[in-house]
């Protein structure tokens, strides 16, 4: 028996006791990377962005700035900002959650390419959704287009450019994704018989799930509402470019101020206030979620999942169709356009031929000025990509410890601090997180200014909050008892997190992957201002060729956008492939 | 130790201490405390568990059962005190390098892994090689009956076959201390029957060092060597099920094992009888002080005829197998006893006597 005590004296290992002992400093231990990553990308870049702007201004320019943050403009601005942004919100959960209801209960064919393909809005840049809008609704859209040849109008019926419905419509289209996806993979992992056992006790539909599915689902609405709005509050490219000049957000004007103005005090001010916002909201939030969320049971999809029958069919239908006409019909109208063409080429008046043409795709690979400085788009689709799978690895390694420790040690002080302080890149203007890089980044020991390694740096940081955000509820459900019971198996705290937790939160994982991809991929913003001339990414391109004249460029953005659009639906589709096949394992 | 303790003994405790450490082959907790913020969960716990013993804890939900299982576990640390096993001081030894097997009263099984993964998850944390793994999970299928379930997705087994996989899962890995939370805890009555029996015929065949929670004194009597009584982190009474029902150190424990029949009695100076709201009862030596008696409830007779004798008012009578059990009312106080089937009764509602030795069917405890 002697030899059993010193095995026992062996196994001993000083390092374990720190993941026993003491939560405060397993947390800490977690959140180590993730924190210095913050510290040096985020919170240096804006402290010193913050610092430039107003220590620049005397003290005659500093009440100038907090005179203008008070005038009724501003306030406008801010009211706009804030009511665009929850009727989006609202009209994209009320489109989005029968949709998430549809993906979640029922088994259908091609549910999952539907799937996959009802992401890309999602990943699409500003520009390209813009541009989709316009080729499908407007002036010379195909369906004002068809309205003119059918009642020979002289005029296009429909004004779409320049309204508030076009922004509403536009962040449905972007964000409805985020709803069918948050939600629904929560939805699918709930047990079907908790509102059955509601019927048993004499509820009737609405009452199940107002009083069991609905409270069963609010920390994934709740998630999911948080990020729709939190988008289309800090939303830029479409309300600039299908907004017009009359519909001003917070982050356009920050956006005003800093190229369009150089006022960079003001800009910063706005940027303060747009961040005081998101941190009240995020703050909110943690209260609500950490008062909701409870672990539930996962259930499997063959348990939760049926074939729609006789009514069931007739709401898959018309969902299906809502969602269809909604999110795909730009993209097939971009597709489409990026082969047809209309106009003519510029000195080519007359004769030229209108129908379906590859020219604008031949013409990626050229360099037609033989420019030593053009580089091929073909280039930016492989940039886009390497940048992509970079963003990936950085976001899962920076966000699996902070979203363990959050889901671990739920309610300890310092996740409390960290929590709110991870959203704060979301709300964070894209263009400030640019000029914040290029401020701080280009001197020792920090010189990335020049490196390539900055692109994927930005995107991580964008992408950083939202991995975290769909991983922790995913731990979080995973019940504790588990862990413990492959801790006595002889599980270390290593091996408990391989065999227990990833298996189960594998699906939330290339989930957040496929955001992580998706973001890298379609993010203009702050890539439009580190971007070095001879690394574009694909978005970059676009907007140059959106940005020249002429029928060649125009077609050649819309054939950059469709293959933008094919590659992030190809990567998104793989996952989805993953995903089914991960089930199938269950 | 308190002020009032002589010199030294506090000496004479640790080598006491040391002595039984040198001895006790198996589980050893010395003093364990445990707060959670005010709430005390276990004040001062201590006992011993020895090698190849089936030992049950017993104790109200609430009374620190589960916390004292998880120290023990080392699932939780304690606040102060020490465990050791057999003679090594525990503290620091995480969960996963105690080789402490813990089935769960919820049973945790892995929903993403198959009945044969869940069993074999603990041989592979413990680094054996596939073809003994396999070889154990089969053995381990067989000894709880249910090798056609070998690869069944676990979410479909029924809460009997649950439990019996869970059980193969902790007992794989060859668990040196085996520890069992409420294993019958949600079952119904008869699954409760046949699994106790399943449960001992495997812990038997084993030669198991086991500790046993449960709520039910019934469940522990009928598997365990000996048993803890624990209430509000306190240990009540440890002892084989036999001295432990036989002579309950407390009117807590008393109660707890459903011995009711208890009164309030005063001592009579210069007699040896002691006076209750039953009248002046015999009682050998009389008392010292006013005290709480009980009346074994299987130390009574129906009839006339015993040393003392009462009359009562039969209120009613539930079949039990071998005994019914009477709830008859005298003097104000229901009390209930155990008769064999065969005693022929009376009416309920109707009055009957009822008869015992004081001396055999009475105990007392004096308060503290």
């Amino acid at each position: 028996m002697d030899g059993d005590c010193s095995a026992v004296n062996k196994r001993r290992r000083p390092d374990s006791r720190f993941f026993s002992k003491k939560p405060e400093l397993r947390t800490l231990l977690l959140w180590l990377a993730p924190l210095l990553f913050l510290l040096l990308f985020y919170f240096l870049p804006m402290g010193s962005i913050l610092e430039l702007s107003l220590s620049r201004g005397d003290t005659a320019a500093l009440q100038d700035v907090i005179q203008t943050l008070f005038s009724d403009s501003i306030r406008d601005i801010v009211a706009f900002t804030f009511g665009q942004a929850l009727l989006s919100t609202f009209l994209t959960l009320v489109i989005g959650l029968p949709g998430a209801y549809l993906f979640a209960r029922f088994r259908f064919r091609g549910k999952s390419i539907l799937r996959a393909l009802m992401g890309i809005p999602f990943v699409l840049p500003t520009l390209v959704v813009a541009a989709a809008f316009n080729a499908l609704l407007g002036p010379r859209g195909w369906v004002n287009l068809g309205l003119m040849q059918t009642f020979n109008l002289a005029a296009p019926p429909i004004a779409f450019n320049n309204t508030l419905a076009a922004i509403l419509l536009a962040h449905i289209f972007y964000n409805t994704t985020i709803v069918l996806r948050t939600v629904g993979d929560y939805w699918s992992s709930l047990d079907p018989r908790l509102p059955q056992a509601a019927r048993m006790l004499g509820a009737n539909p609405v009452q199940a799930f107002s009083r069991i599915t609905l409270p069963l689902l609010s920390p994934a609405i709740a998630a999911a509402a948080l990020l729709v709005f939190l988008f289309d509050f800090t939303s830029f490219g479409v309300i600039l470019l299908l907004g017009g000049p009359q519909y001003v957000t917070l982050e356009v004007e920050i956006y005003l101020q800093t190229v369009g103005y150089l006022n960079l005090p003001l800009a910063a001010a706005l940027s303060l206030l747009q961040l005081a916002c998101t941190l009240a909201l995020t703050i909110l939030y943690t209260r609500l979620s950490g008062k909701i969320q409870q672990p539930v049971e996962r259930k499997s999809a063959e348990i939760t999942q049926r074939v729609p029958r006789g009514k069931q069919r007739i709401f898959t239908a018309l969902i299906l169709i809502i969602l269809v006409s909604l999110l795909l019909s730009p993209l097939a109208a971009l597709a489409v356009r990026s082969v047809t063409r209309l106009d003519p080429e510029r000195r080519q008046q007359s004769g030229f031929e209108k129908g379906i043409t590859l020219d604008y795709y031949r013409a990626l690979e050229e360099n037609p000025r033989q420019s030593l400085f053009y580089v091929p788009p073909v280039q930016a689709v492989r940039n886009s990509l390497s940048y992509a799978v970079l963003t990936v690895l950085f976001t899962l390694a920076l966000g699996l410890p902070a979203s363990w420790a959050l889901a671990y040690d739920h309610g300890s002080r310092l996740n409390r601090l960290l929590d709110p302080l991870l959203m704060l890149p979301i709300g964070t203007s894209a263009v400030t997180l640019g000029l914040g890089f290029i401020i701080t980044l280009d001197q020792p020991p920090l010189d990335l200014r020049t490196s390539a390694i900055l692109i994927p740096l930005a995107h991580t940081l964008v992408a950083f909050p939202f991995v975290v955000r769909s991983l922790t509820p995913s731990l979080r459900s995973i019940q504790p008892r588990l862990r413990e019971a492959a801790s006595m198996l002889g599980a270390s705290p290593w091996k408990v997190f391989l065999r227990i937790d990833a298996p189960l939160i594998g699906r939330a994982v290339l989930v957040a992957a496929a955001f992580a991809f998706a973001i890298s991929m379609g993010e203009f913003g702050a890539t439009a201002l580190i971007a070095r001339p001879e690394f574009p990414t694909i978005p970059i391109v676009i907007y140059r060729f959106l940005a020249q004249p002429g029928g060649m460029n125009y077609g050649q953005a819309m054939a950059l956008s469709t293959i933008l659009m094919v590659t992030t639906g190809g990567g998104i589709l793989a996952i989805e492939k993953l995903r089914f096949e991960e089930i199938g394992s269950f | 130790m308190e002020a009032s303790d002589p010199p030294g003994k506090e000496l004479v405790l640790i080598l006491e201490f040391e002595v039984e450490r040198s001895i006790v082959n198996g589980l050893i907790l010395n003093n364990i405390h445990k707060s959670f913020g005010e709430k005390q969960a276990l004040a001062g716990v201590s006992f011993t568990i020895q090698h190849s013993e089936i030992f049950a804890l017993l104790g109200p939900s609430g009374c620190g059962k589960s916390t004292l299982l998880s120290i023990i576990a080392g699932l939780v640390e304690p606040d102060k005190g020490e465990v050791f096993w057999k003679g090594t001081n525990l503290e620091g030894v995480p969960a996963y390098q105690r080789r402490f097997g813990l089935m769960f009263q919820d049973l945790a099984l892995f929903p993403h892994l198959s009945v044969e993964k869940n069993i074999a998850f603990g041989l592979q944390m413990d680094g054996w090689k596939s073809p003994d793994v396999e070889k154990r999970v089969l053995e381990m299928l067989d000894l709880v009956n249910l090798s056609s379930e070998r690869i069944r997705d676990v979410s479909t087994l029924s809460g009997g076959e649950k439990q019996r996989i869970a059980l193969a899962r902790t007992l794989a890995p060859m668990p040196e201390l085996l520890m069992l939370d409420e294993p019958l805890g949600a079952t119904d009555r008869t699954l409760r029957e046949t699994l106790l029996l399943d449960l001992r015929r495997i812990l038997e065949k084993l030669d198991q060092t086991v500790l046993y929670v449960t709520h039910d004194q019934e469940e522990a009597f009928a598997i365990a060597d000996r048993v803890v009584i624990l209430d509000a982190g306190k240990v009540m009474q440890t002892g084989t099920p036999r001295d432990v029902y036989q002579k309950p150190a407390s009117t807590f424990v008393a109660r707890f094992l459903g011995l009711n029949n208890l009164f309030k009695a005063e001592p009579l100076p210069e007699k040896a009888a002691m006076k209750t709201v039953l009248g002046e009862i015999p009682f050998r030596g009389g008392l010292d002080k006013p005290a709480t008696v009980l009346l074994r409830p299987d130390a009574v007779q129906p009839g006339a005829g015993g040393p003392v004798t009462l009359d009562g008012e039969l209120t009613a009578c539930s079949f039990r197998g071998s005994i019914c059990r009477s709830t008859i009312y005298i003097d104000g106080l229901t009390f209930t006893f155990d008769f064999p089937i065969n005693t022929e009764l009376p009416e309920p509602g109707s009055r009957m006597p009822i008869s015992f030795d004081p001396d055999n069917a009475l105990q007392v405890f004096y308060e503290k």
